[in-house]
């Protein structure tokens, strides 16, 4: 399957017989669905995996190192990985829009 | 290869012979010889597909529908109270564009308890989007069984196959049932344009907004449209390799007939030899025998009728507060032509109240007698 | 760093689950157990609505949406599919949440448990209708505000035990999971995964929509749930076996209580007649445990 790839028809034509999937959700950045944004504070961190373990979305990637990466395309600013963090290395902040 | 088999048998052998793969059912009289032989042929080896001994006709339309999903090639088979049970599942099998054929033994519906023959059932399946084709004969059973999953395939649409209760399925009649390798040359293996294959991951059935669920329902109507055509091309096909065939409906002495009597099911053989017995006496009367009612043979119906003098349609079903069903969806394709026939609708034989030739000369006599066509008349109602 | 969970996302986000939702978290832990070579039919249920609408997906594998009270007979028909068609190696789910299970969906599930069809049913439990917009399930806990048992009425009958029903139909593998212990609970679907016949998974899986609770909460929630003794975790093999997963904290159950709006209205008393029926439900687990 191609990766989030918009899909917009112009009719009844182009679409297939039933409803079927042929993008992914990748589409739909939701970030826009966050009031509150989760910065890491990587002099705290120490990468243990747990931010990303317990992430929804998955909006947490892991580096080479382990160390995580917030994707903030994604991100709904649900707050877990702060609750989560053994060494409290993550903050919430308003988000500036 | 002729052997003398009951109505349910046909069904079996038909889904034999279609090489169904996967057959999920539960049992309700009059159903249960098609299923029994079914799990019969799958024990001993006669029919290699997967037989789910599910716990209730939802369960069999969800798991038929799974299967067919999967890219596997399904069939049940129901009855009244399990028909309506399916009633859910078979808006999912249209909707999910699973070709399933579904074998339809008609019975009333309770209250109170009956077992035996009325329409009811499969017609209120009528605006799901699931095809039905009306059998007269334990041979025609089990040829528009193989015919269906043709059909079906072709439009990615279930289709289910109605035989009255008893006068069918219990009724011993020979079938030539065909040599296997023949089915094969006439049915493909089924090859859906999409399924679920974790090779090729797709999801089926998202939630879908107005943006676009209009436009699958009209892919709906477009592939029962296109339906119309390959029966008849189904059918084409199945007549040069079999020498024997059935229409989407089937006419009989109507071409110079002043009144046409429609029928569907059994009480068209008893039609036809009234028909007989009627010419006879110099009368002239036809018949018109619906065999597909879903997609609705609009253009036949209207050929066939647009020249008689007057049309009686005896229905074996009714819709409360309305008239008899067939007689409505004859009328409804009949009223916008310039030259239409009056159309008097009959009720009759309901719960499996026989059906005799006298019967259908009183329809006859009375269409003939009267100046003005009646919507709902009661044959044989004790008063 | 050693990764305690497999590496690979099935799912993908950009999905539609609330934020902080358990049952996003529980879909992301499974597939992860399971891995690709997996097929999941879903009845009416929050997963229809966070997997995305069509003509998109979020989870990655083939998904079959399925009408509510089919989770299971769907996935026989697939199952059945695919053994037909040579595929034996691909894993069937079923995933359906506390009403796709506990309520409407039983029948299906209780057909295909007996029969032994080779699927795992997952039951994502969140204790109400909550895609319907939080009303009472036969999984919805004593005491509970929904909006069809409001305060002045709040739910006056235990939570069905739905595990011990799984049990009783003699099935290769059942076992209890939270999303807060996500090594345990992905131990368990490989487990699953390896047994035959029908498996049963109980996954609970808060919901801060429903529950009333803050969406950073929920992976708190989902350990003291079992900190608690209100939802221990445990496997029950072949009907018979019962074995405790973790040894209980014993925490009190107001611990848990309190972080969630839908208790907010139980008196001291009702606290305390909670805490009981926690106690002898954990006494008696105790005992099957023991006597297996």
């Amino acid at each position: 399957m191609s990766e989030a790839k918009k899909i917009d028809w112009k009719g009844v034509d182009d679409m297939p017989e039933m409803a079927v999937s042929l993008s992914t959700m990748r589409v739909n950045k939701t970030a826009s669905w966050r009031n509150l944004k989760p910065i890491i504070d990587y002099d705290k961190c120490k990468p243990c995996g747990i931010c990303w373990k317990f992430c929804p979305e998955p909006a947490i990637l892991l580096k080479e190192d382990g160390s995580p990466v917030i994707d903030y395309d994604y991100c709904k600013g649900c707050g877990i990985c702060v609750e989560e963090c053994p060494r409290k290395a993550i903050t919430m902040h308003r988000e500036e829009r | 290869m002729m052997k003398v088999i009951m109505g349910n048998h046909a069904l079996s052998y038909g889904a034999k012979l279609s090489r169904v793969q996967v057959i999920a059912a539960y049992p309700i009289t009059p159903q249960t010889q098609v299923v029994e032989l079914l799990s019969e042929m799958c024990a001993n080896g006669e029919l290699d597909a997967k037989f789910v001994k599910v716990e209730s006709e939802h369960s069999a339309m969800a798991a038929s529908i799974g299967a067919s999903a999967a890219g596997a090639r399904a069939f049940t088979a129901t009855s009244a109270q399990g028909l309506a049970l399916m009633h859910e599942m078979i808006h999912w099998a249209v909707g999910a564009r699973t070709p399933i054929v579904l074998g339809n033994i008609n019975r009333a519906m309770g209250p109170p308890w009956s077992i035996w023959t009325e329409q009811n059932d499969s017609l209120s399946e009528r605006d799901t989007g699931i095809m039905q084709v009306y059998c007269e004969s334990n041979q025609e059973v089990q040829d528009t069984v193989i015919q269906s999953f043709k059909v079906a395939e072709k439009v990615l649409l279930p289709c289910m196959v109605v035989l009255d209760a008893f006068y069918l399925s219990h009724t011993y009649e020979p079938v030539d049932i065909p040599e296997q390798s023949l089915v094969d040359e006439y049915l493909p293996p089924f090859d859906p344009p999409y399924k679920l294959d974790p090779d090729d991951p797709h999801t089926f059935g998202s939630l879908t907004d107005a943006k676009w669920y209009y436009e699958l329902r009209y892919k709906i109507e477009v592939a029962m449209n296109k339906a119309r055509y390959e029966w008849k091309k189904a059918n084409e096909e199945f007549e040069n390799i079999f020498d024997r065939g059935y229409g989407l409906v089937e006419d009989y002495k109507c071409e110079d007939a002043d009144l046409i009597l429609i029928t569907s099911g059994t009480i068209t053989g008893t039609a036809r030899i009234t028909v007989d017995i009627l010419r006879e006496k110099g009368k002239k009367v036809g018949l018109l025998k619906i065999r597909v009612f879903r997609p609705f043979p609009i253009d036949e119906v209207r050929d066939i009728l647009g020249s008689a003098k007057k049309v009686a349609c005896i229905d074996r079903n009714i819709s409360f507060g309305h008239s008899g069903i067939f007689f409505a969806e004859v009328k409804s394709a009949l009223y916008n032509l310039s030259n239409r026939p009056p159309i008097w609708g009959y009720i009759a034989g309901l719960g499996g109240r026989d059906v005799t030739p006298e019967s259908i000369i009183e329809i006859v006599k009375r269409t003939e007698e009267s100046d003005k066509p009646e919507e709902l008349i009661w044959i044989g109602l004790k008063r | 760093m050693r990764l305690t969970i497999p590496e690979e996302e099935i799912m993908s986000p950009g999905h539609l689950a609330c934020q902080g939702c358990g049952a996003a978290l529980a879909v992301r832990f499974v597939l992860k157990g399971l891995g690709r070579n997996t097929i999941m039919s879903i009845p009416a249920c929050c997963c229809t609505v966070i997997d995305g609408p069509f003509p998109y997906t979020a989870y990655g594998v083939p998904i079959w949406h399925t009408a509510f009270e089919t989770a299971a007979s769907a996935a026989s028909g697939i199952k059945a599919g695919l053994d037909v068609l040579g595929r034996k190696e691909t894993t069937v789910l079923a995933w359906a949440g506390d009403g796709g299970t506990f309520d409407i969906g039983i029948q299906a599930l209780s057909g295909a448990a007996e029969r032994g069809d080779d699927m795992i049913y997952v039951c994502y439990d969140n204790e109400a209708y909550m895609n319907t917009g939080i009303q009472r399930s036969s999984a919805t806990p004593y005491g509970a505000w929904t909006t069809t048992t409001p305060v002045k009425h709040p739910k006056n009958r235990p939570k069905k035990d739905i595990v011990a029903i799984m049990a009783a139909h003699r099935i290769s593998y059942t076992a209890t999971a939270s999303i807060g212990y996500p090594e345990d609970l992905i131990k368990k679907v490989k487990k699953a995964k390896e047994s035959e016949g029908t498996k049963f998974l109980h996954i609970i899986a808060p919901c801060p929509t429903g529950w009333r609770s803050r969406p950073d909460d929920t992976i708190k929630l989902a350990k003291l749930v079992v900190e608690t003794n209100i939802f221990p975790l445990f496997e029950v093999e072949n009907g018979e076996i019962w074995k405790l997963s973790k040894k209980s904290k014993g925490t009190p159950v107001i611990d848990y209580l309190k972080l969630q709006g839908r208790f907010r209205h139980l008196k001291e008393e009702d606290v305390q007649t909670i805490q009981m029926n926690v106690d002898k439900e954990y006494e008696r687990l105790l005992k099957r445990c023991e006597s297996a």
